[in-house]
């Protein structure tokens, strides 16, 4: 354990900008909403009514989670954030506690520290210790929060400390898949997919009754469980306190019976020669990221036929309340339920590929600061050419992305519904979500040409975009803001009307981004 | 005779550190050229200039003809560089990665690629990852040294390669000399540099402070005289070229500088020369000068 304290202090060094973001946005989140509670549902009769539709309505719980009791703001609040700050904060442990362990020893960086009076476990105390400690600081944020917004205070700490604990749960199985294999890549790739699987298992348990028992499963389920502003049981808290420990304890006995630098799936060799795809920088290119691309697709597509089957599910609330559907037509201002709902989930899956293309943009950066351009650089292929390759996956790759998706979520519901003939119009609807899925990228791209030590920003603007598409008309957000995001402009298809405008000039301005950034990069130092 | 690689007042700055202030260099066509000077003295940055991957400041620098900035893609078919940290794809095997890479320089020779991962004792099978410091250098070496090219530009090729990988190495560059290619080295090996360089040049805090070929450079150092004399010395202390001069009763030990030699011997004999002993000068007195004298600054 030696060295940990000074390996800590590296940690928090080194993520001096990512860890305060991502305390702030799921900090402060939660409490901003008991003011739109409040106004939205302002007497006993809209809150009962509230409770009789949303509440009751297993598509929600699919999404939202078991809805306890929705007439209070607290209890509202629970429903409507508890799951997905959960979902948050596990994502924070897994990508910190990766990028402290698995990515430094990836990159070679860990053993210059290895080698020196630093004990054996003392990085993986690190990063636990830096995840586990951002956790705590986001719960005890969204306690602090929610309960200067008025709500009591032990509901507001069950429920701030319940996603942190979930938080915790993930952190700790992130450690485990950080011994498991030798990329970190593929560390983050087998905990995102655990997550992926346990949001899904919940999924079915708090919609289905029967099937209740499922959400047990799920570390993301219990701080919902703890049932904050109800019971307000802090016994979930120590189970998820329980997992962690375990998990962490396993994590250290695999550090302990392995080499540094190996993992514990074997590796198998490579061929000797190279294939006849591996002759340019596009077949480069698509051999680093074709994997992503795979992982990305059947990740949302997986999600999208979720939310297609669940989509007519919705249908039960129709006429039961006003507010809700003013909600629901406002995030996806369409004529029916469905519709509109199946128009916001394709906000979603926009975001989410938002977030590929994001990466698959900053791939060329990776590289970069790998030092693995330079070579390439170095050979007869111009700076154009190479760059090119990497940002036609955020063009190209994020394109196929919808489209699969897009045609999951529309077969899901066709099938649900037994009308087939709906699966073009919620294609047309996902796809047209590229041209600000595009804008993303060509972000991404800018910082990369222009200024590449800071394309972590392209990061943050995805996170603000996400956080004003899915939570700015809940929260009744100013246009001015909710305009910042290129998703606002996109029209909610199915059920909107189709206008060519904002596609034309979304796509410009993802054109003009990434000219200027390709450009940038052809005048600028490698490196 | 004509040149391949021509810099001269090169000036590269980043942020607040001056990389290179002013840097010299002239490589002819068809010879090795060691490049030398301490860690951080901007060998890596000229070499990374020289491949238009950074661009300079001021100054001039022209590689085969062409302006390394404006004509790089068409340059870099002509020549093949290989990095003093290696960084391979952890996914792609190392026959792989020689592969993409000669393939992207415009193709490479298979029988030559097949021949140096047999000498270099390579497995190509092997993912990026897995290679040792030493074998990554040989992925690269093998990509560059299978290429048809007119320049090569090895920054510190052979740093991690055991003894005997060093000699296979050391042949191969020799190989490259004889067919006619010219070879931009820089190394902190001065076996190697003794072995294979025609002209070397110094620099020191991104400025060249020698060049010449390997005899000129000895030229300039100092031989080490010992010497037990009938007489005690007379009027050696007051001779330009004579340094740490320590007089014990009739024995006498200086340095002189070459081109004093002969000034020096004669006052020598003046008290009548019993014994003497002559240390010739070494390169490696003369690259610690230099490098001390970084270390002093």
């Amino acid at each position: 354990m030696t060295g940990t304290w000074t390996l800590i202090r590296l940690a928090l060094r080194r993520d001096r900008i990512i860890l305060p973001i991502w305390i702030v946005l799921l900090g402060l989140t939660p409490a901003s909403t008991v003011a739109a509670y409040e106004q939205l549902y302002p007497d006993a009769a809209s809150r009962a009514m509230l409770n009789a539709s949303a509440g009751a309505n297993p598509s929600l719980a699919v999404l939202y989670g078991p809805a306890y009791d929705l007439s209070t703001a607290g209890g509202f609040t629970a429903w409507r954030y508890g799951l997905f700050l959960a979902l948050f904060a596990a994502l924070m442990g897994i990508f910190t506690v990766t990028r402290h362990t698995r990515a430094e020893e990836d990159s070679g960086r860990l053993e210059l520290i290895g080698s020196g009076v630093v004990g054996r476990h003392a990085a993986l105390t690190a990063a636990i210790a830096t995840a586990a400690g951002a956790n705590l600081v986001i719960g005890l944020s969204i306690g602090l929060g929610l309960t200067g917004a008025g709500l009591s205070a032990s509901g507001s700490f069950v429920l701030g400390l319940g996603v942190a604990s979930a938080g915790l749960v993930f952190t700790a199985i992130s450690a485990v898949t950080a011994q498991l294999t030798e990329y970190s890549r593929s560390a983050n790739g087998i905990a995102c997919a655990i997550l992926g699987g346990s949001f899904l298992v919940r999924g079915v348990g708090d919609s289905t009754v029967s099937l209740d028992w499922l959400s047990w499963l799920s570390p993301l389920a219990w701080p919902q469980r703890a049932k904050p502003f109800i019971d307000d049981q802090w016994w979930p808290l120590g189970l998820a306190v329980l997992a962690t420990a375990m998990l962490a304890a396993g994590a250290y006995r695999l550090v302990s019976r392995r080499d540094l630098g190996a993992g514990l799936l074997p590796g198998k060799p490579g061929p000797v020669n190279a294939p006849a795809s591996l002759s340019n920088t596009f077949g480069l290119a698509w051999r680093l990221q074709r994997g992503a691309l795979l992982g990305w697709t059947i990740g949302a597509v997986v999600m999208a036929a979720v939310f297609g089957s669940i989509a007519n599910g919705i249908v039960d609330l129709v006429g039961s309340n006003e507010q809700i559907r003013e909600i629901m037509q406002r995030m996806g201002a369409a004529q029916t339920l469905v519709d509109s709902f199946i128009a916001a989930i394709a906000g979603m899956l926009g975001i989410v590929t938002a977030m590929y293309a994001t990466q698959a943009a900053l791939r060329a950066r990776s590289e970069e600061t790998g030092e693995r351009a330079e070579p390439v650089l170095a050979t007869g292929v111009s700076r154009i050419s190479w760059v090119t390759s990497h940002l036609a996956f955020a063009v190209v790759g994020s394109a196929v992305l919808l489209a699969f998706s897009g045609l999951s979520m529309g077969l899901a519901h066709g099938l649900r519904v037994g009308d087939l003939g709906q699966v073009g119009g919620i294609l047309v609807g996902t796809l047209a979500q590229l041209p600000a899925v595009w804008v993303a990228g060509a972000v991404a791209a800018l910082l990369f040409g222009l200024l590449p030590k800071a394309t972590t920003a392209a990061w943050a603007l995805v996170g603000v975009f996400a956080l004003i598409t899915l939570f700015g008309p809940a929260l009744r957000l100013s246009q001015p803001v909710l305009d910042v995001s290129p998703f606002t402009h996109v029209p909610k298809l199915p059920g909107a009307e189709f206008t060519a405008t904002p596609f034309l000039w979304l796509s410009a301005v993802a054109i003009v981004l990434f000219g200027l950034g390709i450009a940038g990069f052809r005048r600028r130092d490698i490196g | 005779m004509t040149t391949a690689i021509s810099v001269s007042g090169l000036v590269k700055t980043f942020g607040r550190t001056r990389a290179l202030d002013g840097l010299d260099l002239t490589v002819r066509t068809g010879e090795v050229h060691g490049f030398l000077g301490p860690n951080g003295s901007g060998k890596s940055t000229t070499i990374r200039v020289l491949l238009g991957l950074l661009k300079a400041d001021s100054g001039s620098a022209s590689l085969l003809g062409g302006d390394p900035w404006a004509d790089a893609t068409e340059l870099h078919r002509r020549l093949a560089y290989v990095p003093g940290d290696v960084s391979l794809w952890p996914n792609l095997s190392g026959g792989e990665v020689i592969d993409l890479l000669g393939r992207l320089r415009g193709g490479l020779d298979k029988r030559r690629r097949a021949d140096l991962l047999e000498r270099f004792d390579l497995d190509p099978r092997k993912k990026g990852r897995t290679y040792s410091k030493g074998n990554r250098q040989k992925v690269a070496l093998v990509a560059a040294l299978a290429s048809d090219v007119e320049l090569l530009l090895l920054d510190e090729p052979s740093s991690g390669l055991d003894p005997l990988m060093e000699s296979v190495f050391q042949e191969c560059v020799a190989e490259e000399r004889d067919r006619g290619r010219t070879v931009l080295l820089s190394s902190h090996i001065l076996a190697e540099v003794e072995s294979l360089c025609d002209r070397v040049s110094i620099i020191r805090a991104g400025r060249t402070v020698e060049t010449g070929t390997l005899a000129e450079l000895r030229h300039l150092t100092r031989t080490t005289i010992t010497a037990e004399l009938a007489t005690p010395p007379n009027g050696l202390a007051s001779l330009a070229g004579v340094h740490d001069l320590k007089v014990n009763d009739h024995q006498v030990s200086f340095d002189v500088d070459s081109h004093e030699l002969d000034a020096a011997l004669r006052a020598l004999t003046l008290s009548g020369v019993r014994s003497l002993t002559s240390q010739p000068p070494t390169l490696e007195e003369l690259f610690m000068r230099h490098y001390q004298e970084d270390v002093a600054r």
